[in-house]
Parts: C-alpha cells; structure tokens; sequence
C-alpha cells in the first residue's frame, strides 16, 4: 500500500536514492503490523469516540447527541453500581492474591530440590483460560452435582446441600477463590524475578548485623523489590477491572443482578440492548479509568526510584 | 559430642525437609485437585454424571458418556475444536510473520518515525481491547469479516503484536551484525537472508511468541462470544456457554466437564513441553 509514493524517489541521485531504498525496505517490514494496528486497534479507539457522541442502534440510522451519553452516564445508577462492584472486586482480588502470591514466591524461591516441579504446579491453572476455569468451578461449586457442598456438609460446616452461587457473600468469595487459584501462580512467578533480583551478600550481610528474618523481609526485601510489586500490581489491578468471564459463566452477573462488572455492563448495554453509542461511551469511562490508574501507579513507581 | 552436634543438624534438616515438602505437596494438591476431579469425573458414565463426584473416579467402568453428550451441542464437539484449533493456528502463523519481519525492520531498518511506529505498537498495551469492541464489532462488518474465524483470527493477531513485536526486535538486536555481514557477502539479501540466515537464530524468541499466541487465542473468551454470532462458527469457550446454559432448565454436568477437558488439555500439554520458552516470554514482560 505504501509502494506507490516510491516513484518520485526515481528522480533523486544516486547515493540519496540506495538510502531512501533502504528507508523503503525498513517502512515496508513494519507495515503489516502497522496497518494491522491501524486497522484493527487505532481506528477503532477513534471510532468509540465519534459512536459516542451519536444514539447508535443496530439496525438504523445513528443520529448526532452530543454529550448526551454522557451526561446520561452520570445520572445511570446502574452504571455507578457497576463502577461499585468492580472496585470492591479489585481490592478483595488483589488483596487475596497477593496474600497468597508472596509466600509462594518465597517458597519456590528456595533453592531445593522438587523446587521446579512445586513452581510448575502452581503454574499450571495460568496457563488455562478464565473462562475455562469458570465453567470447571461452577460445576465443582454446583449445589446437586458439585463438590463443594458436599465436603461442606461431610464436615458438618452446613446442615444440608449448600447452594454456594445462591448468595453474593458466598458466590463471591467462590470466585475471589477461583480465581485466586487460577492468577497466584503468575503473580508468585512475576514476584520470584524479583526476589532473586537481590544480590545474596545484600541479605547476608543483614543477617550478620543481626537482623531478624522479618527485619531482613520488610527493610531489605520489600523495598529492594518496589519496581517488582508496582508491575505485579498494575497487572493484577488493571486485569480486576477489566474482569468479565468469571461473572458471566458462574453466576450471570449474580444473585440480584449485583454482580455487573463494568466490562458486563458495556456488554449489556452495546451487545443485549444494543445501546452501541452508550456502549461506546462507557467504553471511554473505562479507558480513562484505566489510563489513570496506569499513569498513577508508573507515577508512583517512578518516584520510588527517586528515592 | 561431634557426632552429637552432626545427629542434630541431620535432625534438623530432615525436619526441615519434611516441613517443606509436606507444604509443598498439600499446595501441590489443592492447585492440582479441580484438573484431576474435573478429568477422572468426565469419565464416568450418564448414570453418574448428575451425581456429586465422590469418590471422583467412575464406579461403574470407564466410559465416553460425557464426550458423546458434549458432541450433541451445537455443530458437535470436533466441528467447535476445529474452529478454536483454525483460529489459534492462524493467530499464531500470522502472528509469528508479522512480528519476524517487524522485529526484524525496527532492528535494523532506519526509518522516518520508526520510534513513533515502534511506540504506538507497544502503546496499544495500554488500551485495553475490551473498550474497542464495539466499534470492532461494526467494522468488521463493514470489511464483511463479522461473524467469520478470520475477522477473529486478525483481531487476536493484533492483540499478540505488542507483546511479539517486542519480543522479536530484542531477539533481533541480539543477533551480531557480522553474521549477516557475512551471509551478505555470500550473496543472500533480504527476505532470503532473514529465512535461510536470521530465522534459525531468534528461533527461541519465535518458539516464545508463537505459544503466548496459542495460549491467548485458544482461551479467548468475550470477543469471540461478541464477534461470532453463527452457531457453527462457535469457538470452543463460546460453544461451552450453550452447555453452561443447559437444555430445558437442566445443565449436563457431564458435558461440562468433558468440554473444560478439551479445552484444558491442549494448554498444558503446549505449556509443560515449552515451559522454558514460556517462562522466558514471561521474564522478559516482567523486566521490561
């Protein structure tokens, strides 16, 4: 697509020209990524923006409204409870799997033979799709087919089948615990380049000045590993936000419609009520979010190497 | 009282030893447990597949039950793993050829705006796809590519760029300029020289882009369930939606987990055989 400029270059000298055939060769090993970037990344964030501004239904002409979305955003109090729930969804998320993650890593940090195979195993639910995994603990925690409510029962924990989908509280901490499962390896893998990041003798030389293991933890190893936990934080939280398969597949968005993340919203209001401006509109709420909390988190970091 | 001191240390470490591994085998378990329930209960017969799986393996006999059942959901089981298997093999072919040659020109090309091109790939990281899917949604039908595998193919291969491009222009940096100095004088240029001469030599970087590409393609959920609306051209993760939905107000568990057996296979097979390269892409995102 971009051979047609090169014609005018036929004119120029020599030299110049082997140089700008060279220029050419380089622009045309980028262009097919370019122009899938282009096509399929970059006009279609621009496009959320123009279909944002207009009422845009399925079928039938799109008509101009302005901000009319948008001020209709911040009057929708579903949209609010949406934003509500992802948020409390993030922090119990992150909470729960950097509880999990961080003695994780400092167990397969070791170096101990059947390390390898403990790091491999914890791996292994990574590796497979959320939506896989959805579908896996939906039937583990189903109340007539399932595990769960049974060995709840075994040990006398509930008096009879336990429908654990059928309440937010416990649906809930159902999925925190799937997908606690299903992250903790990759963050305890993000949080092990870290560790093993900090020279030895560092350590060591704690150890001798009579610093304690949890003296050497959190003056030595936490702060020497910042850059460490702000990356496995940024991925953990932005990954939280944009969280959908595991409310879709296991609970439909929850007992009393109470568990809409903000992607399930978008999804309802653009692909079930076919509202495509409004959803084009959201979509920009949650790019600005989700910007913001990028550039907050890099901010904070880069100020961490200040220090 | 040498000996005494050297009984104690041998103490000390098996205890040591038996604590570590006795933590590690009880995680080991509780990470392992769904995979080996999930696959042992998808081998039980239709008798025993609405009951709860304990003990796990099938009482009466190994039986294909829950495979046959799963094959009655929408265009059948291989129809479904076929598309999931053609989108993932084209994601990762494209994926793999577009960021050879990019890598490969943001390497060693010297270009007008080749920092500004280098950094809008790598900018789309940002921008999570879940907020173009709309837009996405009208433009490849206004390409006439919604509702086909391609149009989905092409919108995974744009979501590995960021990551593949990456990955191949550091593998390409690491390749010393003699070696294709040489090649040059031998006579091989261009597109002969990055096949016969480069290719060998940032294989491990391919082998690295072309399992994140599988992986992440294969699992990929919420585009594929918006892109595609045709039922025969369900991928795998969208098919299994039908299955979770149920027929008649009754969800076939047995089904269930024999879909969650074909869709969980392939991923730790393609992850315990490269887990070295897999590891390697995942220490490169993390440094970068």
């Amino acid at each position: 697509m971009t051979i047609t400029t090169a014609s005018p270059l036929a004119s120029i000298a020599r030299p110049r020209r082997r140089a700008s055939m060279r220029q050419w060769t380089g622009i045309l090993y980028v262009a097919p990524a370019m122009a899938l970037v282009i096509v399929f990344f970059v006009v279609p964030l621009i496009f959320t923006v123009w279909m944002s501004l207009h009422n845009w239904p399925l079928i039938g002409q799109p008509s101009w409204i302005g901000l009319g979305n948008y001020t209709r955003m911040f009057s929708d109090a579903r949209f609010f409870s949406a934003l509500g729930f992802t948020a409390y969804y993030t922090v119990i998320a992150t909470i729960a799997i950097f509880a999990l993650a961080f003695p994780l890593a400092l167990f397969v940090e070791r170096q101990r033979t059947g390390v390898g195979f403990y790091r491999t195993v914890f791996f292994m639910p990574v590796v497979v799709g959320l939506a896989t995994a959805s579908l896996l603990w939906v039937w583990l925690a189903n109340v007539d087919a399932g595990v769960f409510s049974s060995i709840l029962r075994w040990f006398g924990i509930t008096g009879r089948a336990a429908n654990i989908l059928a309440t937010f509280d416990s649906a809930f901490a159902l999925i925190i615990v799937m997908v606690v499962w299903k992250i903790v390896g990759f963050t305890m893998i993000i949080l092990l380049t870290g560790l093993q990041a900090i020279p030895a003798d560092l350590t060591e030389a704690a150890r001798i000045d009579g610093a304690n293991a949890w003296q050497r933890f959190t003056k030595l190893t936490l702060p020497l590993m910042r850059r460490t936990l702000a990356l496995a934080f940024i991925l953990s939280i932005t990954g939280s936000v944009l969280a959908f398969d595991q409310f879709y597949i296991m609970t439909s968005g929850g007992p009393q419609n109470r568990m809409i993340s903000v992607v399930y919203y978008i999804f309802n209001q653009s692909f079930v009520s076919f509202q495509l401006g409004y959803g084009s509109a959201l979509s920009i709420a949650l790019l600005g979010i989700l910007v913001t909390l990028s550039v907050v988190q890099l901010r904070l970091l880069r100020v961490g190497d200040e220090r | 009282m040498n000996t005494a001191i050297k009984a104690r240390r041998a103490r000390k470490k098996l205890f040591g030893n038996t604590v570590f591994h006795g933590f590690g085998l009880i995680a080991s378990f509780f990470f392992l447990a769904p995979f080996i329930w999930a696959g042992l209960a998808s081998l039980r017969s239709n008798a025993e597949a609405q009951s709860p799986p304990l003990p796990p393996w099938p009482k009466n006999g190994i039986s294909v039950d829950a495979y046959l059942t799963l094959d009655t959901f929408g265009a059948g089981v291989w129809q479904h793993t076929m598309n999931s298997l053609l989108v993932s093999a084209g994601t990762v072919v494209l994926t793999v050829i577009v960021s050879i040659l990019a890598g490969y020109g943001f390497s060693r090309y010297r270009f007008p705006f080749k920092n500004l091109m280098f950094v809008l790939i790598i900018a789309t990281l940002m921008i999570p796809f879940q907020s173009i899917l709309t837009p996405l949604f009208i433009i490849l039908a206004k390409l006439g590519l919604n509702n086909s595998l391609l149009g989905l193919t092409l919108v995974y291969v744009t979501l590995q760029l960021p990551f593949s491009v990456f990955m191949m222009r550091n593998a390409f940096d690491a390749v010393p300029r003699e070696i294709e100095e040489a090649a040059r004088i031998d006579g091989a240029r261009d597109l002969k020289l990055l096949v016969r001469v480069l290719f060998p030599l940032v294989l491990p970087g391919v082998v690295t882009v072309a399992i994140f590409a599988f992986l992440n393609a294969w699992n990929e959920f919420l585009a594929a369930l918006i892109l595609l609306s045709d039922n025969e051209k369900y991928t795998l993760p969208v098919l299994m939606t039908a299955v979770r939905a149920g027929r008649l107000g009754a969800i076939n568990w047995g089904a269930l987990q024999a879909g969650v057996m074909v869709m969980t296979i392939p991923c730790l097979v393609v992850f315990l055989l490269l887990q070295r390269y897999y590891m390697r892409g995942l220490m490169a995102g993390a440094v970068k």
